[in-house]
């Protein structure tokens, strides 16, 4: 990811301007944190909210394999290979849903580290891929 | 409180796939049904209540059931359409403005996992785009932080699903009417880990009906009325754990099924240790556990021995989804609130037949969950 353009990402809204983050939102008055950012506090209904980046590192809060291709609006590739999703808490933000780069069951455990990385989930129209963000167990191959 | 209002006509249409027959159809059967039981005519009706996802509009009907210029209100809460076209029925009566009328919620969906549009949840487009949108999912995902936090093992699982189809082979309105064996559920393909196949419900078809009226003019109707003594709906608080949540507040909140069932039960003035019969929402057989404590059936953990050693079964003491639930009946979103409540009326009335709990029930309680984090639950008597 060095020189030239950034890859696509499914919603560059998600991201930080430089793409190695999550965009998320905090809360002026109580501090609460929301991803993707809005505008609007759900905790204390305050409509004071700043942009703010995510930690990349956290632990795995809970996970599961999505066992078959989803229907649409679903844009993964026809050839379907089951993946990983989980729920993993950045200390002190908020616990954040995202794909895995893990779709063996036996490999992951609740509570383990876990660092956020952008993979390619589908190629373009023009044969370009797609990133969108997951996290990957700490220190695993 | 007082209840308010009592059913006193019920009827349904079977549960499953019926080829030919729309959604609409099945509901104008369930509704006749219901008059035919309660011994009126739709001209006596003086309201309507209806709800349907994606099988018409309900305020329709009257075109197959008569012109008569009720006033029908259409009702849509997703899972908890239902509980929320009573609730209206309650409101109505109570507040003096009608003394009989009906309540009806119908539906047929296509094949497969429902998919839902992120857009309608305020959601962005990737949510679905990356396959993470999917209801099958947040169960996986939430039954798996469960089971991790009470430290409770997997197999019961199965048992629970096991339970489901064998209800559903009592019940002749129930959609999966074979038995299947614990093995073999379990060794199911693996939908969202560590859900198989067997443990899900299916979106179907089905529609359910029933004629209510002022509590105190129920006799009226029927001999065994059944009364509406609590129903309430919550949405979800910050920090809960809901369906389609891109993000979750590190700080835990309750379910609004623990708040829901909490005011249903305040409102009848009884406890869950008073409930004969429930029918929580088992989505699939990891809700079914995870809704048991949640709407205080239980305690948290105390799942397993209750559902291993037969307690959770027809002639067990704390009877659930005595109808074979979601699992054995799919889930036709408008109507499977409402298949709660004919089945508790059933078990009251003591007309279940071969699902029939034995000890002359007094008490059941219903419960729904559902997108985008809801839930709707009632306490039935008689």
């Amino acid at each position: 990811m060095t020189g030239g353009p950034l890859p696509r990402t499914v919603d560059d809204s998600l991201f930080t301007a430089d793409g190695t983050a999550l965009l998320g939102s905090r809360c002026d008055d109580c501090g609460a944190h929301t991803f993707p950012r809005q505008g609007g506090c759900p905790r204390c209904t305050g409509s004071s909210m700043a942009d703010v980046a995510l930690a990349r590192e956290g632990t795995l809060w809970s996970f599961t394999i999505q066992g078959f291709r989803p229907k649409t609006p679903y844009q993964g590739p026809d050839e379907f290979e089951p993946y990983g999703v989980g729920y993993v808490e950045l200390p002190g933000q908020l616990i954040v849903e995202a794909r895995l780069t893990e779709n063996d069951p036996d490999r992951l455990e609740i509570g383990m580290p876990m660092r956020m990385e952008m993979i390619p989930f589908r190629t373009d129209d023009a044969g370009e891929p797609v990133l969108t963000f997951a996290f990957t167990p700490v220190g695993r191959s | 409180m007082t209840a308010a209002l009592a059913i006193v006509g019920i009827g349904i249409h079977p549960f499953g796939r019926t080829e030919g027959v729309s959604g609409r159809a099945q509901a104008v059967h369930a509704v006749r049904a219901a008059l035919a039981d309660a011994g009126v005519r739709f001209g006596d009706m003086q309201f309507g209540f209806g709800g349907s996802w994606s099988a018409g509009d309900p305020d329709t009907l009257v075109s197959e059931l008569g012109l008569t210029s009720l006033p029908f209100i259409n009702v849509a809460n997703g899972c908890a359409t239902g509980g929320s076209a009573l609730i209206g029925a309650d409101a109505a009566i109570r507040s003096g403005t009608h003394d009989l009328g009906l309540v009806v919620g119908f539906d047929k969906h296509p094949r497969g996992a429902f998919n839902t549009d992120p857009a309608s949840h305020g959601i962005g487009a990737w949510y679905g785009e990356t396959g993470l949108m999917l209801t099958t999912q947040f169960f996986g995902l939430k039954i798996q932080r469960y089971l991790h936090t009470h430290g409770i093992g997997t197999e019961v699982l199965a048992t629970i699903a096991e339970k489901a189809f064998r209800n559903g082979a009592l019940n002749p309105n129930a959609w999966r009417r074979k038995e299947i064996g614990a093995d073999e559920i379990a060794a199911a393909p693996m939908i969202s880990h560590p859900l198989t196949q067997y443990m899900y419900c299916s979106p179907g078809e089905g529609a359910v009906a029933f004629v209510v009226c002022r509590a105190d003019r129920a006799h009226d109707y029927c001999e065994n009325p059944v009364h509406l003594s609590g129903a309430a709906l919550r949405s979800r608080r910050y920090g809960s754990f809901e369906v389609f949540s891109p993000w979750l507040a590190v700080d835990a909140a309750q379910s609004p099924t623990v708040d829901a069932a909490a005011a249903a039960f305040a409102q009848a003035g009884l406890t869950p240790a008073d409930v004969d019969v429930a029918q929580v929402q088992d989505t699939e057989s990891g809700a079914e556990l995870m809704h048991m404590a949640e709407t205080g059936l239980c305690e948290h953990g105390a799942q397993e021995e209750l559902i291993s050693s037969g307690a959770t079964t027809i002639t067990g003491s704390l009877p659930v989804n005595t109808d074979g639930g979601c699992i054995a009946n799919g889930e036709p979103i408008g109507a499977s609130g409402l298949r709660q409540v004919y089945e508790t009326a059933l078990q009251l009335r003591g007309e279940a037949g071969d699902h029939q709990v034995p000890g002359d029930p007094r008490v059941g309680f219903t419960h729904v969950y559902g997108a985008p984090g809801i839930s709707a639950c009632t306490v039935l008597t008689r």
